[in-house]
Parts: structure tokens; C-alpha cells; sequence
């Protein structure tokens, strides 16, 4: 993940930032060497597969209404019953793990690449470029997260997408700060100033020694900001703000399920589980993550990250 | 701490700035006529008239930021374009229910976190210790709307303890308004509480390797001492700017356990604007909520400073 090869103008220097893996294969065997990382990885595989090959492996389509089946409860042929509708729940929460997933990974990635390109710059060029920059990332932050996702989807409209950009916008912010302060632990190091006696170019040292050096915070930021995401979408869709119907969606189907929770719990329980199993394992891997890539921030976030997170939900 | 005091405030005075102006442009980001759209079908000319000229639309931009910026600062944040109420009166009407929920959240999440969180960094690895641990970590990825309806399924539902929604002021019926709290303040408190319940036990186990403390044991103290001394002491000044920061987002951030609760707070009411495009009402909620955050958070910061020397330096 983050094997920097010996740069041909600075060989062997040896940085003292973190300790580093001899590469990927190595890090990701540290990695499920920890119990709940490889829950966590298990878990994310699992969701990923029925995702990509949801058609497959649902048992009927999202809306094949059965009237006669409504609210069956969880038994063979429907092992997590029906709900008001008879369609099979099953099935519904197969197909919106597509959803989750896609709205997940299509907003982190959102936030990952404007707010690491903003981190970047700022952190790099300090100054007026780090003043400009911060404060506008400080004014998104300031919104209550789940406040600002709703108010950027009043100005949008609701949807699927909608959510996707709300969302993104929401956790951009974090991370630009993450990022900032990362690359402000690497900018002054021995290599990048090596680089930069030269001759390198600005770009050339941004992308090819100071980001995959400051890279380590930012990918558990990642794995931590996609348990946030699905937690957001879920929330979203719950109030109508989200996914739109008939598209399956877990916190849909939460909000739909709701008033017939009396007559029926199976059709609140089991989206909801499943977005509770995924969200931890976002949260287990982004923890093993963290341990794996960097150890040092690991008491210090342990809390730290929470506090954003919660917030921003 | 004075020059920092100052430095944190201006700051903040700034991002209040942008919070502003990004907020005024959200009811000019919206696509369309936003006082057409609020009308709807009940649209008549003479209201519209009137609602457009109150709301200031037909003045210059500048104008009219400046106009409602002014105002805002005098406490009128416009009237709504749905009934025509006072924005100000709307909010203040829904701020009961939600200091209520917050303020009984972070009573219940604190009652959680500091008794466990100590309990499980006294005697790490122990089966307490494992067991909060999986909890907390379980009770962070739970969608806190999820488990209001598992708690309103099951306290309300099947054991029928407490009521499954709605909200009884303090004033019509002090037992029945309890009651009313119970079940959304124990939903966001369990949320919130594993949050803290990690950071307790981080900061308490960092506190116990800490060399007063171990000073403190050499010279013969119990451990019941050292630990009310020493440790908590020590430990719990971090928990001060969590519990603040949790608190900020328990005020603002709550608007899905509302919606789950019926609860007539401002995050229902939030909620509600976007759904009716009450636009003026959004506007003055996401202006509260984020002037409420970022004073908090200011407050934390300054308090901390304040508490912890180390900082100020």
C-alpha cells in the first residue's frame, strides 16, 4: 500500500516518520492477523459480493408483490420473512446492499479526492493558501453533519445521487484537515527536501513524496468515513430524503417497516442488522487499519475520531 | 491565554461569517422561484406579493444580505412561507423538546461511559473490559434510528413500559413528560455513551501510566485514593471537551431520532421545512444549529485551555 520505492537521487534514506510495511501483501496479512479486522474484512467481502451479484443471488426481484404472502414471518421459503407488500425481505436487503455500498463509495470518494487535494495544497503551500482554504473547510464544518447533507439536498432535490453529493460534501471537510496536518508532518522531512535541492518540481513532490508519505492517516480516514456514509444514506433514505422508492434501500425499508413493527418485527429488524454489520465493519477495518499503518496515532484517535465522526452524522 | 482566547474567538467570528453567507445562499442556490415553490398550489397572487417584498427578494443581493443579517443579529429571522409565523417564535416553541432530549442524553450516556469506561481501563483485558469494548464498538455502528425503533419495539411494544412516541411538556405533566423522555433519551444516550465510554477508558489508562500517579502508589496511597486523586481527576478533563463537543451534536444532530420519536424538536422541524421548501425556517434553523455548534465548540476549546496549562503554552 504504501511501498515507496528508493528514490535513484536519495538512496537509502532512511526517514524516521513510521515504520513501514515491505508492502501490501504484508501489511494486509498484519492486518487480518487482528480478529476484528478480519471480521471486519469478511464481513465488507461478503456485502461486496452480494452487491455485485445481487440479481443472482436474490431469491425474487425487490418489488414482486405477493398479497396473499404479506408479513410472513421468517421461516423456509422466506427466511426473513415478508413484509406488508409480501415481498420477500430477504431479497430486499441483498439488493440494497448495492445501494449502501454505492452511495457509500461514491461519496468518500467524493470527499477522499477534493478533500485530500485541498489538504494537500494547504498543508503544502501554507500561507494565505492554507488561511483561504481551511477557513472555507471550516465554515462546512461547522454545520452539524447530517444538518448540512439535509440542507444541500433542499437546495438539489431528493435521490439517490443527490444523497451521494450531499454526503460527500459533508465529510469533505475531515478530510482536508486530516490531510493538512499529515502533510505538515512530511513537508519538512530530510526526502522531500532532498527532492526539492534537486530541483523537482512542486507537482512532482506533492504526488510522488509528500502524499504517499502522508498517505497512512487517510486511508483509515476512509474505511472510517464509509461506516459514516452508509450510516448517512440510511439516515437519509429513513426520512425520505434518500433513496427514492422503488429502489430498495435499508433505511427505506426502516422507515417503511416502522408501522408494522407491531405485527411484525422481522421487517425492522433485519435492515437494520445489516446496516449495523456493515457499519462495524468499516469501523473494525479502519481500527486495524490504523494499527497497521499508524500505530503512533492510535490512543490518540482512538477517541479523537469519534468525536468528529458522531458529530458529522 | 488571553492572545489565544482571542485568536479561537476572532476565529470563530469568521467562520460565523461564512456560516452566514452560506446559509443566506442557500434559498438563492435553489432553483426556481423558493417562494412559488413553498406555495405550491395554494399559490395567489396578493400573499405572493406580499411574502416576496416581506422576504426582501426584489432587492439587490447585497442588499438583502445585509438586511437579513441585521436582523438575524437582532433575533427576526424572517417569517415562514408557509404560515406566515415569526421564524424566531417557531424555533423557541421547539427548543424545549430538544434541550430536554439533549440534556437527558448526555445525563445518560455520562451515567454509561464513566463508570464503565473506568472499570474497564482499571483491569484491561478483563472480561468487563472485552465486554465494553465489543459494546461501545457495536454501539457506535448502530444507526441511532434504528434503535429507537428496536427500543420503541420492544419497551414499547411488547412490554408496554413507556409510550412509543410523542412528547409531554414539563409543564402540563412533570411524570408524563419523563416518561415521554425515557426511551429517545436512552436511544442517543447509548450512542453517545459508547463514544464516551472509549474515550473514558483511554484517557483513564493513560492517566494510570502517568509518573505522579505511580509516585502516588509508591508512597503508600490506596488505591481507592489514588484513583478519585490522581487518576479521574486527570482523566476526566479531556472528557469535559468530548462531552461538550457530544453535547453540541446532541442539540443539532438528533434530527432522525426525532423523526423516529415524534418528537416536536428543531431537528423535526428542520426536517419539516425541507419537506414543505420553508426555506426561511430552514434557513434560520441551520443558522441556529451551526451558531449553537460553533459556540460550543469554542466554549470547549477555551475551557480546556483554561483547565490544561499545557495548552496555552
Amino acid at each position: 500500500m504504501t511501498t515507496v520505492p528508493n528514490e535513484g537521487a536519495v538512496p537509502n534514506v532512511k526517514t524516521t516518520v513510521r515504520p513501514r510495511s515491505n508492502g501490501f501483501l504484508d501489511g494486509l496479512k498484519l492486518l487480518l492477523k487482528s480478529p476484528p479486522a478480519l471480521f471486519g474484512a469478511v464481513v465488507f467481502v461478503v456485502v461486496l459480493v452480494m452487491a455485485v451479484f445481487d440479481d443472482q443471488l436474490a431469491p425474487t426481484g425487490a418489488n414482486e408483490v405477493d398479497i396473499q404472502n404479506r408479513l410472513l414471518a421468517p421461516g423456509a421459503g422466506h427466511w426473513f420473512g415478508t413484509d406488508d407488500l409480501g415481498r420477500d425481505i430477504l431479497s430486499r436487503v441483498i439488493l440494497g446492499a448495492k445501494v449502501s455500498l454505492q452511495v457509500g463509495v461514491v461519496a468518500v470518494g467524493f470527499s477522499l479526492v477534493v478533500g485530500t487535494l485541498v489538504g494537500l495544497f494547504a498543508g503544502y503551500y501554507g500561507r494565505w493558501v492554507d488561511t483561504v482554504l481551511m477557513r472555507l473547510m471550516d465554515v462546512l464544518f461547522a454545520f452539524p453533519a447530517m444538518l448540512l447533507a439535509i440542507a444541500v439536498i433542499a437546495i438539489l432535490g431528493p435521490g439517490t445521487t443527490n444523497a451521494m453529493i450531499a454526503i460527500g460534501i459533508t465529510y469533505t471537510p475531515v478530510f482536508a484537515r486530516v490531510t493538512r496536518s499529515s502533510v505538515l508532518s512530511v513537508r519538512e522531512s530530510v526526502y522531500v527536501r532532498a527532492s526539492r535541492s534537486i530541483g523537482s518540481s512542486d507537482l512532482r513532490l506533492l504526488f510522488r513524496h509528500v502524499l504517499p508519505n502522508a498517505a497512512p492517516p487517510i486511508i483509515v480516514q476512509t474505511s472510517v468515513s464509509l461506516a459514516f456514509a452508509v450510516l448517512a444514506e440510511a439516515a437519509l433514505s429513513f426520512v425520505g430524503l434518500g433513496t427514492q422508492p422503488p429502489d430498495p434501500s435499508w433505511g427505506r425499508m426502516l422507515s417503511e417497516g416502522r408501522e408494522f413493527i407491531d405485527l411484525a418485527w422481522w421487517i425492522a429488524v433485519f435492515p437494520g442488522l445489516a446496516i449495523v454489520l456493515l457499519v462495524l465493519a468499516f469501523n473494525l477495518l479502519g481500527d486495524g487499519l490504523r494499527d497497521v499503518l499508524d500505530p503512533q496515532q492510535r490512543s490518540a484517535l482512538q477517541a479523537g475520531r469519534r468525536t468528529w465522526g458522531r458529530r458529522r452524522k | 491565554m488571553t492572545g489565544l482566547a482571542l485568536r479561537r474567538t476572532l476565529q470563530a467570528v469568521v467562520v460565523l461569517f461564512g456560516v452566514a453567507v452560506a446559509t443566506f445562499a442557500l434559498v438563492h442556490l435553489v432553483p426556481g422561484d423558493p417562494i412559488r415553490l413553498a406555495m405550491g398550489t395554494r399559490f395567489d397572487q396578493a400573499t405572493y406579493e406580499a411574502l416576496r417584498e416581506r422576504a426582501g427578494l426584489d432587492q439587490p443581493l447585497a442588499t438583502q444580505f445585509f438586511t437579513w443579517i441585521g436582523s438575524a443579529l437582532t433575533g427576526d429571522l424572517g417569517v415562514s412561507f408557509r404560515s406566515g409565523d415569526p421564524v424566531t417564535l417557531l424555533i423557541l416553541e421547539r427548543l424545549p423538546a430538544t434541550l430536554s432530549l439533549a440534556v437527558a442524553s448526555i445525563i445518560v450516556a455520562l451515567l454509561i461511559a464513566i463508570p464503565l469506561g473506568t472499570a474497564s481501563a482499571m483491569k484491561p483485558r478483563s472480561f468487563l473490559d472485552g465486554a465494553g469494548t465489543v459494546l461501545s464498538q457495536i454501539g457506535i455502528s448502530v444507526p441511532e434510528f434504528w434503535m429507537g425503533i428496536m427500543l420503541i419495539l420492544v419497551f414499547a411494544g411488547w412490554l408496554g413500559w413507556f409510550p412509543a412516541s410523542g412528547y409531554v411538556p414539563f409543564s402540563d405533566d412533570p411524570l408524563g413528560w419523563l416518561r415521554s423522555l425515557v426511551l429517545p433519551a436512552v436511544t442517543t444516550g447509548l450512542v453517545s455513551g459508547s463514544v464516551l465510554t472509549r474515550f473514558t477508558r483511554s484517557s483513564v489508562l493513560e492517566a494510570l501510566s502517568a509518573d505522579h500517579v505511580r509516585t502516588a502508589r509508591a508512597k503508600g496511597l490506596g488505591p481507592r485514593a489514588v484513583l478519585n486523586w490522581h487518576v479521574l481527576r486527570n482523566a476526566l478533563l479531556p472528557l469535559v471537551t468530548v462531552t461538550g463537543v457530544q453535547l453540541a451534536y446532541l442539540l443539532s444532530g438528533v434530527v432522525v431520532v426525532e423523526i423516529v420519536f415524534a418528537w416536536p424538536g428543531l431537528g423535526q422541524l428542520a426536517l419539516q421545512s425541507v419537506q414543505s421548501r420553508d426555506y426561511p425556517v430552514l434557513q434560520g434553523a441551520v443558522l441556529l444549529f451551526a451558531f449553537v455548534f460553533l459556540v460550543l465548540n469554542l466554549v470547549v476549546d477555551l475551557l480546556y485551555s483554561k483547565l490544561d496549562p499545557r495548552i496555552s503554552s
